[in-house]
């Protein structure tokens, strides 16, 4: 078990910087989400970490030996891959003792260690078979076996539940958080899929375009976001963003004003890009006019696209009882003006809010 | 039978009859292609059996009707088969292990490795595949000489211990093997030989396999090399250059020749079927995928 720390470590290929200057530390014991849009360098990290990719630039520790030149195999992590990258050729049983079969230990011990980590994951009866001849959740779990069998000091897990269908990925989403809970094991989870992130990670670190944006505990990265991508990328849909100007006592957008709240009065001065959950917003006869543009109805709730004068486009949150809005209809969008984000003009939140 | 049952089986059974018709086509192209293939080996097996004056007969008994089973053994010592087969048996193994050895390791570094002038050097490989054995016939017989294995295994064998053909088949099917595996051993601790022994071999098995049949029938089957660097003692000769001897020594008795070749050919009989399925899957591995 240890920690994990990332000290201004970079990767850079060719001119691209698939990672660029993340400065992160993972607590021992804990899951870490990394969460980005595709691309963003969420895998790159973790291969680094795991050594599959080397550091350009920075230094990577793993407890408190900096490993940018440890070999991989010496690193004492698992990796559970999107592919699993389960050995067609060997049993379950084969499969689950392979890291074992390399370490000196006896073969008494090494069948020992299997049908633990076997029974732990539920895949008792399947240890004799191959796995073409298991269902995706299956391999997913032989190869999270793998994983644990050896008690590596820190989890690395790349988009393990891509592969699975809806219903079951939830299932696995809780065993994974768990496991992980009952082994205390460090872990890293990279995914693209928020509603994963949300559930799973003590904190969560969000990533684009190689850059750390924030790292949070999940309620703080909803409720404070530190920038507009975080902002927008968490919830679904994201935040709303709108391009607004204190003017007095107002805040002047080109669909309407509103007033100032309480909160942000002291902080706020000039062009400013306000931001609100779609929760914050409801259909009114007071606030910003626009024109409805898509009504979604998702069974409890349904989302309402307006298009704003001046071509912003919100999302409103309506619960299933209020009454549902025809397409092409004027409309007055209400703002729940204490729920009202700040966001400077470099996009980062403003400060004390 | 009420007309609606009749006018609902109908169709499947049109259907069904077409798809007869069509399997009754292919057996009998297949049927007509063995024939054609195994005519003259049944002939071969048919004229070792006759009696000597029989052969020339028109036209050609298609069946020994007093089957000289002697032949047989008249070739075997005769010809000293024995020997020969025993040195052909030794040649091979030693192309066969060579060439599997060689191919498998050089494979495995074009397929997971990565080393500087990678590309040129897989090239190289394969421009070796376009040059026909018999460029290299005269300087690897003057190499070989001046090593002093005139002769000997090593002349027999050595300037055929690496192909270029191998390490290309094997490359491919090294390809194939998801480099998520590669990974995945790599932080479990397994270096490249490990790897390379418990993942990429037992993966690769079919191709693995093909290769050693079709060396094997090379190796087998050389003449012009075997006949170059063998001398005349039966130190190291082998059995195809024997059932030329056999045949110049007994011009009157074709049918003794006829039984030594039948000999030559068993072991490759015997190969062919015990290795079949491994030898369709690797060739027809290319087109299910
Ligand atoms: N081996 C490589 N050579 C060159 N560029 C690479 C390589 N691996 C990744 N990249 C680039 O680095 C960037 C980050 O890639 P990475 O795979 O880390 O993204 P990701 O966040 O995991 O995306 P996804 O969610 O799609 O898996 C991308 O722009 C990618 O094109
Ligand atoms: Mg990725």
């Amino acid at each position: 078990m240890a920690k994990v720390l990332f000290e201004g470590v970079s990767k850079r290929f060719g001119d691209v910087a698939a990672v660029d200057q993340l400065d992160l530390e993972i607590a021992d014991g804990e899951l870490l989400v990394l969460l980005g849009p595709s691309g963003c360098g969420k895998t790159t990290a973790l291969r680094m970490v795991a050594g599959l990719e080397e550091v350009s630039d920075g230094s990577l520790s793993i407890g408190d030996d900096v490993v940018n030149d440890v070999d991989p195999k010496d690193r004492d992590v698992a990796m559970v891959f999107q592919s699993y990258a389960l050995y067609p050729h060997m049993t379950v049983a084969r499969n689950i003792e392979f890291p074992l079969r390399q370490q000196r230990m006896d073969a008494a011990e090494r069948t020992a260690k299997v049908a633990e980590a076997a029974g732990t994951l539920g895949l008792g009866e399947l240890l004799d078979r191959k796995p073409g001849q298991l269902s995706g959740g299956q391999r997913q779990r032989v190869a999270l076996a793998r994983a644990i069998v050896r008690d590596p000091k820190v989890f690395l897990m790349d988009e393990p539940l891509s592969n699975l269908d809806a219903k079951l990925r939830v299932q696995t989403r809780a065993d994974i958080v768990s496991l992980q809970r009952r082994l205390g094991t460090t872990t890293i989870y990279v995914t693209h899929d928020q509603v994963e992130a949300m559930t799973m990670g003590h904190r969560i670190a969000v990533m684009q375009g190689g850059k750390l944006q924030q790292v949070a505990p999940p309620e703080e990265l909803y409720e404070r976001p530190a920038n507009t991508f975080v902002a927008a990328f968490l919830g679904s849909p994201g935040m709303n963003l709108l391009e607004a100007e204190r003017v007095g006592d107002k805040l002047i957008t080109p669909a309407g004003e509103i007033n100032v709240p309480e909160h942000l009065s002291a902080v706020l001065d000039g062009p400013v890009t306000l931001g609100i959950r779609p929760e914050g917003l409801h259909l009114s006869t007071s606030g910003l006019a626009g024109t409805i543009l898509l009504v979604e109805m998702l069974g409890a709730e349904t989302q309402v696209h307006c298009s704003l004068e001046g071509g912003a486009t919100v999302v409103v949150r309506q619960g299933h009882d209020a009454q549902r809005p025809t397409l092409g209809d004027p409309v007055v969008v209400g703002v729940d003006a204490a729920a009202l984000h700040a966001f400077g003009p470099d996009g980062t939140r403003v400060a004390g809010t | 039978m009420p007309a609606t049952e009749v006018q609902a089986t109908t169709r499947p059974r049109s259907h069904s009859r077409k798809a007869t018709l069509k399997t009754v086509l292919r057996y009998a192209f297949l049927t007509l292609g063995a024939f054609i293939v195994l005519f003259p080996v049944y002939m071969a097996v048919v004229n070792s059996l006759l009696e000597p004056s029989q052969i020339a007969h028109q036209p050609p008994p298609f069946f020994p009707t007093n089957p000289q089973w002697h032949t047989y053994p008249d070739a075997w010592k005769g010809g000293s088969l024995g020997i020969y087969l025993r040195n052909s048996a030794i040649q091979t193994a030693i192309i066969v292990a060579g060439q599997l050895v060689t191919s498998i390791l050089a494979a495995y570094a074009f397929a997971f490795l990565d080393f500087p002038f990678k590309r040129a050097i897989f090239f190289a490989f394969l421009m070796t595949l376009m040059i026909p054995f018999e460029v290299t016939v005269a300087t690897n017989l003057t190499t070989v000489t001046s090593l002093g294995w005139f002769n000997t295994f090593p002349g027999l064998t050595v300037p055929f211990l690496a192909t270029g053909f191998g390490v290309f088949l094997l490359r491919q099917a090294f390809l194939q093997i998801p480099r998520d595996l590669k990974e995945a051993a790599q932080l479990d601790g397994y270096g490249h030989m490990r790897f390379l022994w418990s993942v990429a071999i037992p993966l690769a098995r079919p191709a693995i396999a093909a290769l050693g049949v079709f060396s094997f029938l090379g190796a087998w089957n050389q003449y012009l090399w075997p006949l170059l660097v063998t001398g005349n003692n039966n130190a190291v000769r082998t059995v195809q250059i024997g059932l030329k001897q056999l045949l110049n020594t007994q011009l009157d008795q074709i049918n003794v020749s006829l039984a030594g070749t039948i000999i030559a050919i068993a072991p490759l009989v015997l190969l062919l079927i015990v290795f079949q399925k491994q030898l369709v899957r690797s060739l027809t591995a290319g087109a299910v995928k």
